[in-house]
């Protein structure tokens, strides 16, 4: 047990999946040949001026409401002044003292502790450019499609007190984010971004320690594993009589440490002052009011509800609300269909899977809550075999055809009629002399071989049940 | 006939008239140029796309050296955007073009608009056309000589502190500054965001109008663009004053004010009794801490606004011959170093600490407080009076080099331009009178927020009673 108590906070930066971006209209877009998704505005050239995406500003409404946060309603703009290539004003459009929304939580489930994390702020700003360094040392590239797209940054108060919490902390905002549909989340695609604060002190102390920042970690393991590696070290300097010195420390996944940033960095002076460009404005609570009313039903409450609206296991209840997408469509079959273990079964096992090798979300497969639940039916009424029955899943995944449709055509009707069984039975009695001798001398279950077999010889139409209990009626009456 | 003299309006009638045709026009005016260019030296560098006569208003405009224009070299008189070829043109441009103005030039100006006397441009000064040895004013020097001159029919600046006021008083000619937010500054090369403004410089009030009518209006690319209908601003212009009320405030008549210009304005205010306008005496209390207060503000925005010009996308890129510090902090500060000139560098750094850690609430905070105090006094005087009026610089032009080694008492001429700028109302500078050495006097109308008519009125009314306006330098 250590003698010292992590105190950690988190900075997200969160890119926003509007149409164009935050301060013109080029498209929102990842993926363009470079500096193609670009104009004068967001390349800073002489003489443009930003104009607000209003859409941009209400899903930074929308998000502050999701966490809990009192939004701001008098909007300002601030420009932090600082100078490096991939930034062409030599300024970001942020927000200082007035961000979108302020004092707000997020509740995360540590163990099985529920725990508010605290959000400070979340404020809406552009995002910069992107720099490569060629390898040979002889130049720099920067590509400029990304500046201008509008980002929210979240901010925690020092709240997390391990890494794992802070994983934790992760996985239920980009959760939450997801279903507000405001962004992909997506850390490999770089729309949604972490940095770290991480300071100790004695256990028991309630002044901080010297923190240090913690940058380039790209996934929410990468997070975890910086903050553990970083706690470590700042308990080996302050047990050997050292001082945490502040500064930013870059996580180098690969050596699996963090180093501190060569260049002697001198703290930015940003120099904030509100931007002349974008004039103050309010928004009205008729607009909050609208965009609370369109907010969804946010995963930790659908996950409650879940759990005593259907019975579920939690097990299973996570694994539905761990996609909107999944929920939703969970929901729409029980509707239709009653019995809602059965249905998640289904969803958790067979269509989870399909999704993973398909790598599509739910609502891109040809698959409707109706026509899964029809599956279901026919595997519930011993049409064909579970077995067979996820086979017709992935044919209907394949085709988008219903399970009816797909069953007759391929003729993969279970066989249950008893004559027709016979002959596959007799045939697997005949060549399996020995299991039928152990079977008749008391082990029942070695039926299940002899199932097996007819079930191989049927081609995986018959159906098992009938097979053992003929397979079992035959020898004991042989 | 001589066209290159002739106001726009006087050009209109004759092209419908049929007595002569824009391409007369452009050509006459072509030809004015060589012959005084060379000792003016309002332009620093002639339009490149050829012109189009077609259109509606085909007056041959010059445009000061800071108004992207598509295809075109545009540098703010600076070497640190030599070379840059604006991709797009902006608001007023796009304006101008669609009225089928004929771009005769890019006019000279003091390098990013920093100056009053158009001597701090890369390209050397402009020459004051009613006497040679003599600043034109600033910053838009050019535009204003180009006018003066007859190198221009009229000719657009833009005005953050008096950059469009005092040049045409200086150069005998009439330029308005536009309530802030009545004209697009999309396409402006930001000086200060909070301040600037493109107007209008022309050889008579009515020509003043007409280029209002083209250049404002509404853009909705422009954040703090007003979307405030455009009357109709030739319809101001009525040779009546009676019953309207101007304010003169008693901080005008300061120390420093030209015995002759105090007289011109005396004169002025005496005629427009005359003419049925009731003057009062007001006063405008916070005035001294105006030049402060600006000096503080406009340089803060113009620090953030420069910081783009760092040889990453366009205009100068430099590298040290000898590496000092690495590869890219060389490259910001050789480029930058050699790219701006002393005042550019200057004003960045006087911006810069008014918005330092520890510094940001002694200066650009209560700056911005004080200009507040400043728009209340104004505001306070408008309650009461129609225009207030005040001369426009206080002095004559002076001659070149005589103020360029003491910045501050190049500052203190912007003293009674500022107010307007700080709190965003409109104001213009017409003709008042000569010097004894033959040197304009411009006098200062200001009004309420979107109240130019009443400037136009008023100034029609003094120069239809007056002939200063008729008068031409000798070239």
């Amino acid at each position: 047990m250590s003698q010292f108590e992590p105190v950690i906070g988190l900075e997200v930066h969160l890119q926003l999946n509007t149409k164009t971006k935050i301060f013109c209209s080029c498209a929102n877009q990842y993926g363009c040949a470079p500096n193609t998704n670009v104009c004068p505005v967001c390349l800073g050239l002489p003489g443009s001026l930003p104009v607000l995406n209003r859409q941009a500003l209400l899903y930074a409404i929308k998000v502050g409401l999701a966490l809990n946060a009192e939004i701001n309603s008098f909007i300002k703009f601030d420009r932090k002044n600082y100078y490096y290539p991939d930034l062409p004003k030599g300024y970001q459009i942020s927000q200082f003292d007035f961000p979108v929304a302020k004092d707000g939580f997020l509740k995360i489930k540590s163990g099985n502790q529920e725990k508010r994390i605290g959000i400070k702020r979340a404020h809406l700003e552009e995002d910069a450019g992107k720099s490569m360094h060629d390898n040979t040392g002889s130049c720099s590239l920067v590509d400029f499609n990304r500046t201008g797209t509008p980002l929210i940054e979240i901010v925690t108060e020092p709240d997390l007190r391990s890494p794992q919490e802070a994983y934790d902390y992760l996985n239920i905002l980009k959760l939450t984010l997801q279903y507000l549909g405001v962004s992909d989340c997506d850390m490999e695609k770089g729309s949604l971004r972490c940095d770290a604060n991480i300071s100790i002190r004695p256990v028991g102390q309630a002044a901080l320690g010297t923190k240090t920042e913690l940058k380039n970690m790209n996934s929410f393991r990468a997070v975890k594993a910086a903050l553990e590696y970083e706690i470590r070290r700042h308990e080996q300097v302050i047990l050997a009589g050292g001082k945490i010195v502040q500064e930013t420390m870059l996580w180098d996944d690969t050596q699996a440490q963090t180093q501190t940033m060569r260049s002697k960095e001198e703290a930015h002076d940003y120099r904030y002052f509100p931007d002349p460009d974008l004039v103050p404005f309010t928004v009205d609570y008729k607009t909050i009011d609208s965009v609370r009313a369109e907010l969804p039903e946010l995963p930790q409450a659908k996950l409650v509800r879940f759990l005593s609206q259907y019975e579920l296991s939690e097990y299973d209840a996570n694994i539905l609300v761990a996609d909107s997408g999944m929920a939703d469509f969970f929901e729409a079959a029980v509707k239709e269909y009653p019995q809602a273990k059965k249905v998640a079964n289904w969803l958790a096992g067979p269509v989870s899977m399909e999704l993973k090798n398909r790598k599509i979300p739910i609502h891109g497969l040809k698959l409707t809550p109706k026509a899964l639940v029809e599956l279901i039916a026919k595997v519930e009424d011993g049409v064909v075999s579970n077995l067979v029955g996820k086979e017709v899943l992935g044919l209907m995944l394949d085709q988008g055809k219903g399970a009816e449709e797909i069953i007759q055509a391929k003729g993969m009707a279970q066989v249950s009629d008893d004559s027709a069984l016979f002959a596959i039975i007799d045939e697997v009695i005949a060549q399996n002399a020995a299991v039928v001798d152990q079977i008749k001398s008391g082990k029942p279950n070695a039926a299940g071989f002899l199932v097996g077999q007819a079930m191989k010889k049927s081609g995986g139409r018959a159906n098992p049940k009938k097979l053992n209990e003929l397979i079992t009626r035959k020898i004991a009456g042989v | 006939m001589s066209l290159y003299p002739l106001t726009a309006h006087a050009l209109l009638d004759a092209f419908k008239s049929g007595k002569a045709s824009a391409k007369e026009a452009y050509e006459d005016v072509l030809g004015r140029i060589k012959a005084v260019e060379p000792k003016v030296k309002a332009y620093v560098r002639q339009a490149k796309t050829s012109p189009d006569f077609s259109g509606g208003l085909p007056i041959p405009i010059a445009l000061k050296d800071n108004l992207c224009t598509k295809q075109e070299e545009i540098t703010c008189a600076s070497r640190i955007l030599k070379g840059f070829i604006s991709p797009y043109d902006g608001g007023v441009i796009e304006r101008v073009k669609k009225s089928g103005g004929v771009i005769v030039g890019f006019a000279n100006q003091d390098e990013f608009a920093f100056g009053s006397s158009c001597e701090t441009s890369c390209y050397g000064p402009t020459f004051n056309p009613w006497d040679l040895q003599c600043v034109p004013g600033g910053s838009s020097g050019g535009s204003a000589a180009a006018v003066a001159a007859d190198e221009a029919v009229w000719a657009l600046g833009s005005d953050t502190g008096g950059s469009i006021r005092q040049p045409a008083s200086f150069c005998g000619i009439v330029g308005m500054k536009p309530t802030y937010g009545r004209v697009s500054r999309y396409g402006l090369i930001a000086f200060a965001s909070s301040l600037d403004q493109i107007g209008p410089l022309t050889k008579d009030v009515r020509d003043c109008a007409l280029l209002m009518n083209i250049i404002a209006g509404y853009d909705e690319r422009d954040s703090t663009s007003v979307n405030e209908p455009v009357p109709d601003y030739t319809k101001a212009l009525v040779n009546d004053v009676r019953g309207l009320k101007i304010g003169i405030p008693k901080e005008a008549f300061a120390e420093g004010l030209d015995p002759e210009v105090r007289a011109s304005l005396e004169a002025a205010l005496a005629l427009l009794k005359k003419l049925g306008a009731a003057v009062k005496e007001v006063t405008l209390p916070h005035t001294p801490y105006a030049v402060a207060t600006y000096y503080i503000v406009a340089t803060a925005e113009a620090s953030s606004n420069l910081a783009r010009f760092d040889g990453v996308r366009y205009g100068l890129r430099a590298q040290p011959v000898k590496a000092r510090k690495n590869a890219l902090v060389d490259m910001y500060e050789e480029t930058r170093s050699r790219g701006f000139g002393p005042e550019a560098k200057r004003r960045i750094m006087l911006g810069t600490y008014a918005l330092s850690s520890g510094y940001y609430d002694a200066y650009y905070l209560r700056g911005q407080k004080v200009r507040t105090l400043i728009k209340n006094d104004l505001d306070e005087v408008f309650k009461d009076c129609d225009a207030i009026i005040t001369p426009t610089s206080p002095t004559v032009a002076f001659k070149i080099g005589e103020k360029t080694s003491d910045p501050l008492s190049m500052y203190l001429s912007d003293i009674y331009t500022i107010p307007a700028n700080l709190a965003g109302i409109p104001a213009i500078s017409i003709p008042g009178g000569f010097s004894k050495s033959g040197l304009p006097i411009g006098l200062q109308l200001m009004g309420k927020a979107f109240d130019e008519e009443m400037l136009l009125r008023i100034s029609y009314t003094y120069e239809q009673n007056t002939e200063w306006h008729t008068r031409k330098p000798k070239l």
